[in-house]
């Protein structure tokens, strides 16, 4: 039952209240969404800037590693038919050299990144997507539902979070990147709600919250118009640091040799694959961790930006 | 206050049961049946001795009474025998657990030594050049996976400079110099993501502090900054980090699995990951029962700490 009343109050409400992060990735269309995105780029830090820039290169690099041109294929082994020296350093045929297989270095870090970034993706799906929509629904309903699921959410934090999943993915068997990716982006879950739980806590307890409920809007209504507009720039803050996270776990996983099967390229599996020969020739492993650690840094660099920025304009809404 | 406490230990009892009954569901429901591990691959067909081999380690009662079975020994102390090896899970713990706790702690306390001048300085100086590169130095600590600073630390310290052992562990027990040596490396690596973790808690915190009238009073007093800083504010600053410490282990006890399958250390993650792939389902339960048993104690008692340092907490309960 809604009264025409509350649709007016919708209406008045002016649009500059939500961050430009929310509006950026609101569906609703907005003729200055575009410009939106460039000044929040131009507000950066040069730090930010150059993280912000890191980011978009690896992530097209996994999008079109394929139709790069003569980039070689990362599971060609050239030893195998004399062509290319193993543990090669850098050459005009391999810019980074050759791994112990004789397998170009570049390559699989470029098709390597496809691993980092579905693992991170996924996991930021479903932890904003499941986590935010959770945190939200118990921190706005309270009482007997909260605690419920509360309660589930502590027994899984009370597990180490990379020995939970190094028992899952064992107990699972099967190790593909879609398996990892869903076990890494399930176990995601809890701690985004307990983010979105704790922002939704706040949110219910504002004046606008009270404005509608006062007005009769319906629980649902607030719910979806009111308190998870508002916590999802937090959510969506946390999650770019929370991806961090997930690319190191991948990371972690796969140096123990618990990721994607060989021969696909993952950073941490390059870097387990060539720790034997580090006396020999430590580039191999160099380059895979310097990605780990330029991606992992940025992704920290704009997670705490927007973090900050994002705390600014919940403390002036 | 004594009414606090004992609530706080039913809810431990609590979340220790559910989070044995969880581990055991986690490993006896998803796929794969543990008795392929024990069958030789000679007498897989041999129907009589697969029978007789489900009857021993009681894999034909129901679940709900393997489970009572099981906690009814885990309580005296008995988790079960290892299904490769035949040894006492129990006993491998014990075994290994000085080793894992010796790594932890020295850890903790190195990165404790460091971190707290570190953020009290970063505090003090708040918006000063200092501050701001210990700030940019802990965001780029946290960015280096703690396998990739090992592997960099093995090859300056081990492979190049020749100062201290790439892998292996020498018990205090053998040689205290030889322990101490060995224990450098793997702390080293563990360290550097908690230095920069610990920083920023103990730096946010100070900050607050010093706002806080006594701090006023003690400098109209006219006492030396240093004596005000380590002497008026490290205290009261310190509560969050006892609670942040406590979080902290369970990424520590996932560091111990990755740092001791680098160096190569008997601890108890290395025995954790030795099982998950030999899928030797009774000891991945037992220890992964173990280590959140320990985590939640440690945690229950950070809490308890926390009432009893904080004379607020206790006058409110």
């Amino acid at each position: 039952m809604s009264s025409p009343l509350d649709k007016d109050v919708y209406a008045i409400r002016p649009p500059s209240n939500r961050s430009p992060l929310a509006a950026a990735l609101s569906s609703s269309p907005s003729p200055s969404r575009f410009r939106m995105v460039f000044r929040v780029f131009w507000a950066m830090p040069i730090v930010t800037k150059l993280c912000t820039f890191w980011l978009t290169t690896i992530i097209l690099a996994a999008i079109f590693a394929d139709f790069i041109p003569k980039l070689a294929d990362p599971n060609y082994q050239g030893f195998l038919f004399g062509t290319d020296v193993t543990n090669d350093g850098q050459s005009w045929h391999h810019w980074l050299g050759t791994d112990n297989n004789s397998r170009d270095i570049l390559s699989r870090l470029i098709y390597g990144t496809r691993v980092s970034l579905t693992v991170a993706v996924t996991a930021v799906a479903f932890g904003t997507f499941f986590g935010g929509l959770l945190g939200s629904f118990v921190g706005y309903v309270r009482g007997r539902r909260e605690a419920a699921i509360m309660a589930s959410i502590d027994v899984i934090l009370a597990f180490p979070a990379l020995v939970l999943l190094l028992t899952v993915v064992t107990l699972l068997g099967k190790r593909n990147l879609l398996v990892i990716s869903l076990v890494v982006g399930v176990l995601a879950i809890p701690r985004y709600a307990r983010v979105a739980r704790a922002n939704a806590l706040a949110i219910s307890r504002r004046e606008f919250v009270a404005a509608a409920r006062a007005i009769g809007t319906k629980d649902r209504t607030i719910l979806w118009r009111e308190v998870i507009p508002n916590v999802m720039p937090t959510v969506f803050a946390y999650a770019l640091v929370a991806a961090a996270v997930t690319v190191v776990l991948e990371g972690t996983l796969a140096f123990l040799g618990l990721s994607v099967q060989a021969p696909t390229p993952s950073w941490g599996v390059m870097i387990n694959a060539s720790r034997a020969d580090l006396r020999i020739n430590i580039w191999p492993v160099i380059w895979p961790s310097l990605m780990l650690v330029f991606t992992v840094y940025s992704l920290n660099n704009v997670g705490d930006w927007f973090r900050i920025r994002t705390a600014h304009k919940a403390a002036a809404l | 206050m004594g009414k606090m406490l004992a609530a706080r230990l039913v809810r431990l009892v609590a979340t220790i049961l559910v989070v044995s009954f969880v581990t055991f569901m986690m490993v006896n429901l998803l796929p794969g049946d543990p008795i392929n591990a024990l069958v030789p691959p000679e007498s897989q067909n041999d129907q009589e001795f697969v029978e007789q081999l489900r009857e021993e380690f009681g894999l034909n009662d129901p679940m709900m009474v393997r489970y009572a079975n099981w906690l009814g020994d885990a309580v005296t102390g008995d988790l079960g025998k290892s299904v490769i090896t035949s040894q006492p899970v129990a006993g491998e713990i014990w075994r290994r657990l000085p080793i894992t706790a010796e790594l932890a702690l020295v850890s903790i306390g190195f990165s404790l030594f460091i971190a707290i001048p570190l953020g009290t300085l970063s505090a003090y100086k708040q918006g000063k050049r200092v501050d701001q590169s210990i700030s940019a130095a802990a965001q780029v600590s946290l960015s280096i996976p703690n396998f990739v600073l090992g592997l960099l630390l093995i090859y300056v310290f081990a492979m190049r400079l020749q100062w201290l052992p790439a892998t292996g562990w020498t018990r205090l027990t053998e040689s205290v110099s030889g322990n101490i040596k060995s224990v450098l490396l793997p702390a080293m690596s563990l360290a550097l993501a908690e230095i920069a973790v610990y920083t920023r808690v103990v730096r946010s915190d100070m900050i607050s502090t010093l706002q806080e009238d006594y701090i006023l009073s003690a400098r109209a007093k006219g006492l030396k900054d240093r004596f005000i800083l380590f002497r008026h504010a490290l205290r009261p600053s310190s509560l969050t980090l006892i609670t942040v410490v406590g979080l902290n282990v369970g990424a520590l006890i996932g560091g111990t699995v990755v740092i001791e399958t680098l160096f190569a250390i008997p601890g108890l993650g290395k025995r954790l990951l030795d099982a998950v792939f030999q899928r030797d389902f009774l000891m991945i339960q037992g220890i992964t029962v173990f280590v959140a048993v320990v985590y939640v104690t440690i945690n229950t008692l950070v809490d308890i700490i926390y009432m009893l340092v904080d004379p607020r907490i206790r006058k409110k309960a």
